[in-house]
């Protein structure tokens, strides 16, 4: 009878234990089609990168990414399920499977591209780090913040720039560090601390969430290149290439004008080649990725093209009014670039 | 050889001999958890490969990079990772020590009143002990950060105590001491006046029990303690000069500052965990029979004497046990600091280089390692203590 009872309780660990074990190539795609859904890892709260509106629906480049993901593999760019991510959780819940995707402006960095078992898929938003201060200190540049006490994400890449800025510059500073970048904003309004340090982007988003944003300035200098995008497990190529060329997808798809208003006319009666390679009315090029032919006018006409949805998110069309800058299309002036469909 | 000569005849086969099988099951028990323990191990180490993900400890020596807000030792962005590790540990000792420290004395105090025979005492006590105790740690560490530590004014309009000490949101600055020629003198002075204490208290005890005549002990130790080092203060000069917080810049610089990190969650785990060990303290007293209070009161102690002598040595043997465990949630309890930012052992090492590094598994085991070996020191001192106050019989 004991005997029965250690044996049974034995199995039963070694067969929980085999359920997570070896992952093969493509298991996630073939999971994510087989579920219905992409589970996608976002940021707890960021305005114009992801957030939830008054009826709880998510928004931002960050959330667009993966509605752009689900759109081009189950056809509908709202099977997506969330999961809000701190910086400090977000590369545990990759590596362990609880997320297909982490889309929350996670930046490139070889250590984690190498080392953590993780692939960056492309660039969503290029960025660099910059500094929020209040206008009662009277700072005009980064340059006079010997001594200051600055607030900061922990886990982020942010904490080594600043560490390494402050060094390089021979100058001192108190780390004030947080979980979350809504603590980071408090304890800045409490006066915790002096500075409020982070990538530009998110700076502009913070500085909405103050109660007198017009208090406070960002600083001129960005000390860092931060290129933010989404990431998937390494080893896992199928989905690999799908999340990088539905990224890809969007920024071709604006490159040849191809918007969510005129996408799926284009796709009938453009006579433009590279169009008509895109939107699937010449070759197979869904095929290769092991989804529809239709893959991009999906994307497309669900969540638009890239230049779309950056204004809608963070641009003319949104509360945080940022310049595309650096993030217009290379033939206008940016970085933005993909190659091509074909 | 023959040996069956021996074995009684009654024993049957071996597969029904109850020692052989108690033995086989337990073999295969232990096989069975160790082999399981391998797979898991293997199972782990190949998904990891596998997935291009890190493992090992050799990260530990990488250059960490990052800023800390609080540390006990000198440390730099360019330190390792290991030294990280030990500012971590230093900081969850302090808030460790300073935690039980002040429970300990709060919850001593409160229980003791608890019992008092004056009505206000014992309903403040009781009033206290019920709040406290009921609330979750985590939220009286949140009043105390955001609520009232928050509410203090800006470094420019700071509260200041004789322009030498200053509360502000950032923190409470000191004045702080360095050592001078004369610090090393002073301190042996004090070593000596330790060791002197104890010396006199084991002569004056030894004498007690011999000839029962009592030593005023109490007043030469604080004697002690004040005489000698004053003395090498007035021969060999001020042990310490003292540096005062200025206001420089955007914060003050100098003298010693308190993080109101630190002071909150000292504050909220020293309030939360006296509340229980009030109620230990209580229920010790209590488990005292009232006949030794009678008996001594009847030999002519004074009421004083009675609880120093009778009561309290008997109801610390109740005391220590439960006091235990207290101790040892607060130990775990320290880890909610990184809630609220303060930079102990969880948030440093089980988060920051965490997610610098990406080795999950390795800086989880590391730190549920150290918390298991604090509290494991924890209950073999405390056991020690508890072993020496035990009842002797004779």
């Amino acid at each position: 009878m004991k005997f029965a009872k250690t044996t049974m309780a034995i199995a039963t660990a070694i067969a929980a234990v085999g359920i997570s074990a070896q992952a093969h190539a493509g298991a996630t795609f073939d999971n994510v089609v087989s579920k219905g859904f992409v589970q996608c890892g976002v940021s707890d709260g960021l305005p114009g990168f992801s957030y939830t509106d008054s009826s709880g629906k998510y928004l931002g480049i960050d959330v667009d990414v993966c509605r752009a993901v689900a759109a081009a593999v189950l056809g509908d760019a709202n099977k997506v399920r969330f999961s809000p991510l701190t910086a400090k959780e977000r590369f545990t819940a990759l590596q362990s499977g609880e997320i297909d995707i982490l889309s929350r402006n996670t930046t490139w960095t070889s250590s984690r591209d190498a080392g953590m078992g993780l692939n960056f898929a492309g660039v969503t938003y290029y960025d660099g780090q910059g500094f929020l201060v209040s206008k009662r200190l009277g700072v005009k540049s980064a340059k006079e913040l010997d001594g200051a006490s600055v607030c900061i994400q922990s886990g982020t890449t942010t904490e080594l720039n600043l560490s390494d800025y402050f060094r390089a510059n021979g100058m001192k500073f108190t780390p004030i560090n947080y979980d979350k970048s809504d603590e980071t904003v408090k304890a800045l309004e409490a006066g915790r601390c002096d500075v409020l340090t982070s990538d530009q982007s998110q700076l502009y988003a913070q500085r909405i969430k103050l109660a007198k944003p017009g208090d406070y300035v960002v600083l001129p200098e960005v000390i860092s290149k931060e290129p933010l995008g989404p990431v998937v497990r390494q080893g896992d190529d199928e989905w690999f290439h799908v999340v990088r060329w539905s990224l890809f997808a969007m920024i071709n798809a604006e490159e040849l004008g191809v918007t969510s208003k005129n996408v799926e006319e284009q796709a009938k009666s453009s006579t433009k080649p590279d169009v008509r390679r895109l939107l699937g009315a010449e070759g197979e090029y869904g095929k290769d990725l092991k989804i529809g032919k239709d893959w991009a006018v999906q994307i497309i006409k669900q969540v638009g093209n890239y230049g779309e949805m950056f204004e809608r998110n963070v641009g003319a069309g949104s509360a945080l009014k940022i310049e595309r800058g650096q993030n217009a299309l290379w033939n206008k002036g940016g970085l933005q670039y993909a190659p091509p469909v074909r | 050889m023959q040996t069956t000569a021996s074995v009684p005849p009654a024993r049957g086969s071996a597969l029904t001999d109850p020692k052989i099988r108690g033995w086989a099951f337990q073999i295969l028990a232990v096989v069975a958890v160790s082999g399981l323990g391998w797979y898991l191990f293997q199972n782990t180490q190949t998904n990891l490969a596998q997935r291009g993900i890190t493992s090992g400890f050799s990260f530990l020596n990488n250059s960490a990079g990052f800023g800390i807000l609080q540390s006990l030792i000198d440390y730099n962005q360019s330190d390792s990772y290991s030294r990280v590790f030990l500012v971590g540990l230093l900081n969850t000792l302090l808030v460790s020590v300073l935690g039980i420290f002040f429970a300990t004395l709060l919850g001593f105090i409160l229980g003791v009143s608890r019992l008092s025979h004056n009505w206000l005492v014992s309903r403040l006590a009781t009033v206290y002990i019920e709040t406290f105790r009921n609330i979750p740690p985590l939220l009286q560490i949140f009043f105390w950060y955001f609520a009232v530590l928050r509410a203090m004014p800006s470094p420019r309009d700071s509260i200041t105590f004789f322009e030498s000490a200053f509360i502000n949101i950032r923190g409470l600055y000191l004045p702080g001491p360095h050592g001078t020629d004369a610090y090393p003198a002073f301190i042996a002075s004090l070593a000596i006046a330790v060791v002197a204490s104890f010396v006199i208290g084991h002569w004056a005890r030894v004498r007690r029990e011999a000839t029962g005549q009592p030593f005023p002990v109490l007043a030469t130790v604080v004697g002690l303690f004040v005489l000698l080092p004053a003395a090498t203060t007035v021969a060999l000069g001020n042990p310490f000069s003292w540096s005062f917080p200025e206001l420089r810049g955007f914060n003050f610089v100098g003298g010693l500052v308190v993080i109101p990190e630190l002071v909150a969650i000292t504050l909220a785990l020293s309030l939360y965990t006296a509340a229980f060990i009030a109620e230990i303290v209580r229920s010790g007293i209590q488990a005292v029979s009232h006949g030794q209070t009678e008996a001594a009161l009847s030999l002519g102690l004074r009421p004083r004497l009675n609880l120093r002598l009778v009561v309290i040595p008997q109801a610390m043997r109740v005391i220590i046990p439960p006091l235990t465990s207290q101790y040892l949630n607060l130990v775990k309890n320290s880890s909610l600091a990184a809630a609220i930012g303060y930079p102990d052992l969880v948030a440093l090492f089980a988060g920051t280089v965490l997610n610098q590094t990406g080795q999950a598994i390795e800086t989880i085991a590391i730190t549920m390692s150290v918390y298991l070996a604090i509290s494991l020191s924890i209950s073999v001192l405390m056991n020690w203590y508890n072993k020496r106050i035990a009842l002797v019989e004779r």
